[in-house]
């Protein structure tokens, strides 16, 4: 909770806040993501700034009740920049006792938990591990704990319905829900609609569900005349003008990837198999076929990026998707599309590993792989998407680089920002440079490695083309007329011209520019990915307290912008942080011999602002 | 000019490279090549509209060698890639070249999902029992007991049909033939280019390096009309070169049997009429072997369906009448709201 502007309230007062973070936890049965998707939509309808960050585990339906089925579901909302979910909650909203075991650390010192007394049951107790009831031992003293019988009230209130036992118990998130409404002065009219329309088919079960949020809100208004709980205002952030509405980086880099095909004026065709976190972009595309999108679900990883292939082949723009154990299948595709230099789209929603790791939680350990992870020399294009808006500007970045330069690019996302929602201003795709390919059809001369002078991009030669009928595959090429070679300079000639393709991307994207701070200075933190809020926050929080640090934030791992190396070494020391054991900190070094010092983390959550704040004031040499 | 003066139907040189072949000489591929070459031109493909798609292997190199579109791809994928190309361009002729290694060992999965989801285009699988480029090992098709670099004491291995397993994954289409039977080839692919969804067609090729001679006895010129049978809808099953023999269904066993009419009361009208659209008729046909029986070549099944393609492009196209696209109003969709 940052910001009071009202100290020692009494009892009606409302207090004012610039932002604050809540927590939703509750049995992956309990409905914790629909709560927490909810609330923030009524949080961003009222203007707030926010992030989210559903943290849920990979079991579908764990058993009821046990500490591994815990789903949470985290906001930050402000009348200020926000920028990450928030370090630690400041309310906690706990569905049972599991939730409450699990969730606890993280809560601040003195923050408030709004719970379900009805059920912390002796079985519910039993099997969160609780020896005693933390009710009614002393173990909560330092919380501001707020007991009631969510149960009880909620199967009350919809008891009219004549829902049976488990169907009345779901409407207790939505109970909670009217609550929270009622605390932060949302609105419930755009639940209420939504609840309307996904039970349109069930109307009973819509009415218990909105019973159940009035009588939350009810609850609400009743208890603070009784002084039990009171309201907080928090006004509207101060945003541009213009139309906004939430995103995440699943939903955002779906729909940049179609916007980068519409200005390429090609027909998207998308290649995938279902994982864990990256699923979303194809249920996404796969509803997007009013715009030509034709996708693929695949027998496995494999075939998923040969159908992507082929479709490049064939004169569309191929893409797939996944994360990293099926980036690693593809591997040895990846390879073909680099050899036979068809552009591809790849996107790596990055998990948790090695191997199957764990697969709802964020991590960005894939960025070796996603530069270095093949046989043979084998360069590729490599962004990464920086936060849940991001997607869109990288997604068309990743069209226009491999449509020009006839290479794979791949994209890095993480599960992060996968799940995450922000307030985003809608752009207008008119807004945007169109850049049309341009398939080849001279057939005077034709062979299909004829290449631009300036990108060294060989051409694209549609089958169906008369004239131009070419063989292309994973055997070395002759560089002067395509056929296959085995001939030892024509190995080095490819192999460098494959190299040079890649490495002159470099002088086609932009600067490196500063995210925030100065050229030059005593420190710089350098991050890439889903750790720009935090890091953007960190760095704010020093510079404020007037500490020399400035913010370097990386969209284009490879080839790196053309300025990094001079950048870097303007600062006295800089610290590399990332959600892994230090990937960009090997490349960053191996490129610039430059001595970074790395912040690294890798327990599936993404850093916390006081973590990098921490490594600030330490590597500028102060005690903290 | 009058157009129609040029156009001319082309023959099997016009889909010949100026590339060397580098199969062994005697190799069962090239004859399979020049029947190739010979089903296109019949056909009236031509080469601007032609797709070779290959995995990794000998039979894999064939896109070198033949003036269409071609792309060498990696190993056992091929079906990937065929796939994509026809989904994003439905119109090219798109023709895939496998072997019993690529096609039935490391690509199994691909060929087992390609022929159920019935992706229309044509799958060569040369079957020559052996793995040829890596020299000489044992193959998914290869008998028991055989001796090779990886099992010098015999292959313990159980061996596929690659005509069951095509059967079994639900293909509409699975003919047979023979690498130098030049005169059924040409006639079995041709059929294979005709039927709209996955047509598979497996070649019996001989690999004079590593496996010579592995079918002799039913290819055999000599003896082929004893060893052989094609099969033709609506005819009898008929074969054999001094004595006429059938073959019989004997409903008590529930299995064929060869019969010779004339002999034991056997008449004409017990000889089973061949009906290619009959997947279980199909499957007896397939578990025929050599020496007891002929081993049966042709149009073993045919019975098509709408392809994939097909009914992926149709559900695109009722999206598009359904609702327009409009790339603005797809960002602006669910909740907005204005900031002033």
């Amino acid at each position: 909770m940052s910001g009071q502007h009202s100290s020692q309230v009494k009892d009606q007062t409302i207090q004012e806040l610039d932002s604050i973070v809540v927590r939703f936890a509750g049995d992956s049965g309990d409905g914790m993501q629909l709560t927490g998707t909810q609330f923030s939509v009524a949080t961003a309808l009222e203007g707030s700034d926010l992030s989210t960050f559903p943290d849920f585990p990979a079991e579908i339906r764990a058993p009821v009740g046990t500490t591994f089925g815990v789903s949470a579901f985290q906001i930050n909302f402000g009348s200020v920049e926000v920028s990450t979910a928030g370090d630690e909650p400041d309310i906690l909203v706990i569905m049972n006792p599991a939730a409450l075991k699990v969730n606890l650390e993280n809560l601040r010192n003195g923050g408030m938990i709004i719970l379900d007394e009805g059920a912390f049951s002796a079985k519910n107790l039993k099997k969160a591990g609780y020896e005693t009831n933390p009710l009614e031992d002393d173990s909560l003293s330092q919380y501001d704990v707020k007991r009631m019988d969510i149960t009880r009230m909620t199967v009350e209130t919809v008891k009219e319905f004549g829902l049976g036992n488990k169907d009345s118990l779901r409407c207790k998130n939505m109970w909670t829900l009217g609550l929270l409404l009622w605390m932060f002065g949302r609105k419930r009219k755009p639940i209420i609609d939504s609840l309307e329309q996904k039970f349109a088919q069930k109307p009973d079960i819509a009415k218990a569900n909105i019973a159940a949020l009035n009588a939350g809100h009810a609850f609400g208004e009743t208890a603070e005349m009784s002084s039990n709980l009171r309201r907080y205002q928090i006004n509207k952030y101060k945003e541009e003008p213009g139309i906004y509405r939430t995103v995440n980086g699943n939903q955002s880099l779906s729909w940049g990837i179609l916007a980068g095909t519409q200005l390429a004026g090609l027909q998207l065709i998308l290649g995938s198999y279902p994982i864990t976190p990256a699923s979303p972009l194809l249920h996404i595309l796969s509803g997007l076929k009013e715009f030509g999108v034709i996708t693929f679900q695949a027998e496995d990883e494999i075939a998923a990026i040969c159908g992507a292939i082929g479709a490049s082949f064939a004169g569309c723009l191929g893409m797939t998707t996944s994360s990293g154990p099926g980036i690693a299948l593809k591997t040895e595709a990846i390879g073909l599309a680099i050899t036979t230099e068809l552009p591809l789209i790849i996107v790596d929603i990055q998990r948790a590993g090695p191997s199957t790791g764990m697969p709802t939680k964020t991590e960005q350990s894939d960025l070796y792989q996603a530069v270095w992870g093949r046989n043979g020399d084998a360069p590729i294009c490599v962004l990464s998407v920086s936060s849940s808006t991001d997607g869109f500007e990288v997604g068309i970045e990743a069209v226009r680089i491999a449509t020009k330069y006839m290479t794979p690019v791949m994209v890095l996302s993480d599960g992060y920002i996968a799940n995450a929602s922000e307030p985003w201003k809608i752009p207008d795709i008119n807004d945007y440079e169109p850049f049309p390919v341009k398939f080849h059809k001279e057939t005077e001369g034709f062979h299909p490695l004829l290449r631009d002078p300036e990108t060294l991009a060989r051409v694209w030669a549609k089958p169906g083309t008369k004239g131009l009928m070419h063989r292309i595959g994973g055997i070395e090429k002759d560089y002067d007329s395509g056929h296959i070679s085995y001939d030892a300079a024509n190995h080095q000639k490819m192999t460098d011209v494959r190299k040079a393709k890649i490495d002159n991307i470099a002088a086609d994207i932009p600067l490196q520019e500063i995210a925030q701070g100065d050229p030059g200075g005593r420190l710089a933190v350098v991050g890439w990915g889903s750790t720009y809020g935090a890091i953007h926050q960190a760095v704010k929080r020093a510079r404020k307290d007037g500490r020399d640090v400035s913010h370097i934030h990386l969209r284009n791992i490879w080839p790196l912008a053309r300025n990094l190396g001079e950048l870097l070494k303007s600062y006295d020391k800089v610290i590399v942080a990332e959600m892994n054991v230090g990937q960009l900190n090997t490349l960053l070094r191996s490129q610039y011999l430059l001595d970074t010092v790395l912040l690294s983390k890798v327990s599936g959550q993404p850093f916390k602002i006081s973590e990098i704040n921490d490594a600030i004031i330490k590597n500028l040499g102060e005690s903290k | 000019m009058n157009e129609q003066l040029e156009i001319k139907k082309a023959s099997p040189k016009d889909f010949e490279t100026d590339q060397e072949v580098r199969w062994c000489p005697g190799c069962g591929d090239y004859a399979i090549l020049k029947g190739v070459q010979m089903a296109l031109a019949n056909t009236g493909s031509t080469p601007e509209n032609t797709v070779f798609v290959s995995g990794i292997g000998c039979s894999s190199r064939f896109p070198y060698y033949i003036s269409t579109y071609g792309f060498h791809t990696i190993h056992g994928r091929a079906p990937g890639f065929a796939t994509g190309i026809k989904l994003a361009n439905p119109d090219l002729e798109v023709w895939l070249v496998t072997g019993d290694g690529d096609g039935l060992s490391i690509g199994g999965n691909h060929m087992l999902h390609v022929l159920r989801r019935n992706v229309n285009i044509q799958i060569m699988l040369f079957n020559n029992e052996i793995y040829g480029l890596t020299k000489g090992q044992y193959s998914p098709t290869s008998r028991p007991g055989l001796k090779t670099p990886s099992t010098p004491m015999g292959s313990v291995d159980a061996p596929l049909s690659p005509c069951i397993f095509a059967l079994g994954a639900g293909a509409r289409f699975v003919a047979r033939g023979i690498d130098t039977s030049l005169k059924e080839l040409p006639l079995i692919l041709a059929r294979a280019k005709e039927h709209v969804g996955a047509s598979f067609v497996e070649i019996f090729q001989n690999c004079i390096v590593y496996n010579d001679n592995v079918f002799g006895e039913f290819t055999a010129k000599k003896t082929a009309k004893d060893t052989q049978l094609y099969v033709r809808h609506g005819e009898k099953m008929i074969f054999g070169k001094e004595v006429q023999k059938g073959i019989r269904f004997n409903a008590e066993k529930f299995s064929l049997e060869v019969v010779t009419p004339g002999e034991d009361g056997i008449t004409e009208d017990d000889i089973l009429v061949h009906d290619e659209t009959n997947r279980h008729m199909a499957f007896m046909l397939c578990e025929l072997e050599s020496p007891d029986f002929p081993v049966v070549c042709g149009v073993i099944y045919c019975n098509p369906a709408e392809s994939y393609e097909q009914s992926v492009h149709y559900q695109l196209e009722q999206a598009k009448n359904a609702k327009k696209a409009d790339f603005n109003a797809l960002l602006r969709s669910g909740r907005t709201w204005v900031v002033e």
